[in-house]
């Protein structure tokens, strides 16, 4: 135990940032930043870190969700396919319906929002398994993000749009970057300080128990999956931007980096343990990784090897710790 | 007795184990003969979990020695106890419910002919053992269906199979009615003039007296005596136990004189569990329901606290209607259940003592819907001192006592205030002095002016603790007895009616 004493319990800064499992994680990423401060000569500048951050934008934002669906004891597959639907609805509006771009990124937030509700009303109300649920959400989503432009991509936003991912406010805070760290903000203090949030740990620890305290499971399920819908139709947003395009084929396969990053960052597949800190790490351990890896000119092949590679050990090495 | 002058097949000496600086175990000695059932005793947190899994080689001792049939014993995996004769039983059972009781019996050990399995070769062999315990089932059968008490005899068949020459029952009755009891004693019997060694722990003192041949009683990680005999009476075993004389087990019961505060109409239950059950309970009343396993008492309680759905009938708290929908709803009502299953229902096990009691207790650790940590700490160690929890609030549920760990689902839903508390089983798998401690919770609620009904196979609890007993049997109500005319006999004629 790390805090025994009562005084200190509610105050202490080890409490506040509380890492719930994360610390090995923590060690790993410090040490392979001081890894490759050594090894390259361009990791360790400002420049590389903004450009780290940027580019973990997508990732950090789907993460947040993830890490209440797992907490809960679920998973979402769907998010890959999301994220693009929420980009071709939000492109389609925007430049073939020539609504303002504003308009068609609440509707695609909506949209996303939307399947989550019906992945979690699959899960609560028809007693889908929540990967088969998830799994035909990502078949449906990715589907109808082809119908919508017959497979083509959509170019040409406004010029705000894009520079939102690219001026740099006092020098390094891009907009994109600054919604990941409220997104992150936020997901923190839910799941910490609010007992909605509390109530997710009680569920995924044990769905029974949680049922009779009185805790409403289903809808928080069903709101769980809502916002890990809505984060990822965000995520789909912040993609358009950074890349002043949309296209279906966006976010493939980026449900699996996503629980990738959560699981690395110490939260449990079985629900009831993790939190938003391990998976700012998580998400951070991938982001650094691929980063230095391109810096050391590593093929994209072995990237693939050595991200997995790092999966394997991140949640053995956990699950090696708690025996 | 003739036993004690055969050579024991295993015997422990200064068996110590220690976790970091605690030492759990301070040197135990103990011989087993063959075909002899020694009986374990003790509170729980006494060292007899501790000292038997040792014994099964799923714990390590830290010091000491063991001998096993002459030579030295010292298993480093389960597997290895077992392959030296040496089988234990859980409290909880560990069968593969899907599949059949002969895979069960040979899991992991397939018979195999030529590399294939050899299914009539393993059917035949799991019919054997079956038939040793006189379990007249179709070793093809799932063990998914089975009944509590025949699993038990499927876990001990497993054990058999593998050649135990010594068993290890750790509280096998736990989850036994009456008859499923007296099967397996007559199974126990007969391994026994089989010459197999068996070490009995359990908490039920009456059926120690009958089955063991002696009696080890342990406190506090020591051997504290022993009885070559199980011819002892049930108050000097239990003052052995709890290290002190025992004044009475229930505390007085006082006598309600409130307003009806709950009262059931006609309810039957969603699932055809229980039919057409309706009384009242008073304020400041305890209200014992009895019956046998099956009965339907814990459907009841379950449906009455919006656990279970409800087929037809009301609920009224205070004249109002509150025929509950969720647990939810209830617990917003006032009344609260504290479930049969602590492990599976009352408790995230692998949380804390203080997240636990926040989760039923949100309002009360939160302000304007924010919680602290701070807060959820301090309001569980505020409940911890009141029920007198043995822990810190940081302390994980599943690293505590089954009576701490019960005072804390009690806690969990004490502070909440209720109108009505319903305990289903309350003192389950709880040592005897840990259940005073319990029993004295109860009427401490009711003298507070709480509704309180307490569910019970154990039939001394229900006497002892109830002002009131609603006796059921096969789903029916078939009496409502008053504290006076309450007695084992009254009672059992209406559970068997």
């Amino acid at each position: 135990m790390v805090t025994t004493d009562r005084a200190t319990a509610g105050s202490g800064l080890g409490r506040l940032f509380s890492l719930r499992g994360a610390t090995g994680p923590l060690v790993g990423l410090v040490l392979l930043c001081i890894f490759l401060s050594f090894a390259t000569d361009s990791f360790l500048s400002v420049r590389n870190l903004l450009n780290i951050l940027d580019q973990i934008t997508v990732l950090g934002i789907m993460a947040v969700g993830m890490t209440f669906v797992i907490l809960i004891g679920g998973i979402d597959l769907a998010v890959g396919s999301v994220l693009a639907l929420a980009m071709m609805v939000m492109g389609y509006l925007s430049n073939d319906m020539g609504l303002p771009l504003q308009l068609a990124i609440v509707v695609a937030l909506i949209v996303a929002a939307g399947t989550g509700a019906v992945s979690g009303l699959l899960v609560t109300a028809f007693g889908v398994p929540a990967f088969i649920a998830t799994l035909a959400m990502m078949s449906v989503a990715r589907g109808l993000a082809n119908m919508i432009t017959d497979g083509q991509q959509i170019v040409g936003f406004p010029g705000w749009f894009n520079l939102m991912a690219i001026i740099r406010y006092g020098g390094f805070l891009t907009l994109t970057v600054g919604l990941m760290l409220v997104v992150f903000a936020l997901g923190w203090a839910f799941l910490r300080y609010t007992s909605a949030g509390r109530s997710l740990y009680a569920i995924g620890g044990n769905a029974e128990v949680a049922r009779l305290a009185g805790i409403n499971v289903k809808l928080a399920t069903i709101g769980v999956y809502v916002v890990s819908g809505l984060l990822a139709g965000l995520a789909g947003v912040v993609l358009a931007a950074r890349l002043d395009s949309v296209q279906p084929s966006s976010g493939f396969t980026y449900e699996l980096d996503t629980i990738a990053a959560v699981v690395i960052g110490g939260t449990s597949l079985s629900g009831g343990t993790g939190g938003i800190p391990g998976t700012i790490i998580g998400v951070l351990i991938i982001g650094v990784l691929r980063n230095g890896l391109n810096l050391l000119g590593v093929s994209p092949f072995t990237q693939q090897v050595v991200i997995g590679l790092v999966i394997a050990l991140a949640v053995a090495a956990e699950a090696l710790k708690k025996k | 007795m003739t036993s004690t002058d055969k050579p024991p097949v295993l015997t422990l000496r200064g068996i110590r184990k220690s976790y970091g600086p605690t030492e759990v175990l301070h040197g135990i000695d103990l011989d087993v003969r063959a075909g002899e059932v020694v009986a374990l005793l003790g509170e729980n947190g006494a060292g007899k979990s501790t000292l038997s899994h040792i014994i099964a080689g799923t714990i390590w001792p830290s010091a000491g020695t063991m001998t096993w049939q002459g030579a030295p014993y010292a298993p480093a995996t389960p597997r290895q106890a077992i392959d030296l004769g040496v089988g234990m039983i859980h409290q909880e059972l560990r069968l593969l419910e899907h599949l059949s009781i002969a895979e069960n019996v040979f899991v992991g050990r397939t018979p195999t002919r030529g590399g294939i399995v050899d299914r009539r070769e393993m059917e035949e062999r799991a019919h054997k053992q079956l038939q040793r315990l006189g379990l007249d089932v179709s070793p093809t059968r799932l063990v998914r269906g089975l009944s509590t008490a025949n699993q038990q005899l499927v876990e001990i068949a497993k054990a058999l199979a593998l050649n135990a020459r010594l068993l290890i029952l750790d509280e096998p009755t736990a989850a036994l009615g009456g008859q499923e009891t007296e099967l397996l004693f007559r199974q126990i019997e007969r391994l026994k003039a089989d010459g197999v060694a068996i070490v009995y722990i359990s908490h039920r003192l009456e059926e120690i007296k009958r089955i063991a041949d002696r009696v080890v009683v342990m406190r506090d990680g020591d051997k504290v005596k022993e009885f070559d005999s199980a011819d002892v009476a049930v108050r000097t075993i239990v003052e052995a136990m709890v290290g002190r004389s025992l004044e009475r087990m229930f505390p007085p019961i006082p006598t309600p004189s409130g307003e009806v505060v709950l009262s059931v109409r006609g309810l039957s239950g969603a699932n055809g569990a229980f039919r057409d059950v309706g009384f009242e309970v008073r304020k400041g009343e305890i209200f014992g329901i009895a019956g046998l396993i099956g009965a339907g008492r814990t459907e009841l309680v379950r449906a009455i606290t919006g656990a279970d759905p409800i087929a037809a009938g009301e609920v009224f708290l205070h004249g109002r209607d509150v025929t509950p929908r969720s647990p939810r709803q209830s617990i917003r009502n006032g009344i609260v259940l504290v479930p049969e299953d602590r492990k599976l229902q009352g408790l995230v096990l692998h949380h804390s003592i203080a997240e636990n009691i926040g989760y039923a207790n949100r309002r009360a650790v939160s302000r304007n819907g924010f919680v602290t940590d701070g807060a959820v700490v301090r309001f569980a160690d505020e409940q911890i001192r009141r029920f007198g929890v043995k822990g810190r609030a940081q302390q994980r549920a599943d690293e505590m006592s089954g009576g701490n760990q019960q005072k804390v689902v009690l806690a969990k839903w004490l502070a909440r205030d209720p109108k009505v508390v319903v305990l289903d089983e309350p003192t389950r798998g709880i040592d005897v002095g840990a259940r005073s401690a319990i029993y004295e919770v109860i009427v401490a609620l009711a003298v507070s002016g709480v509704a309180v009904i307490v569910v019970s196979s154990d039939l001394e609890e229900v006497l002892g603790v109830s002002n009131r007993v609603l006796v059921m049997a096969a789903g029916r109500q078939t009496g409502i007895l008053d504290r006076a005319e309450a007695n084992d006999v009254t009672v059992m004629e209406l559970a068997t009616r």
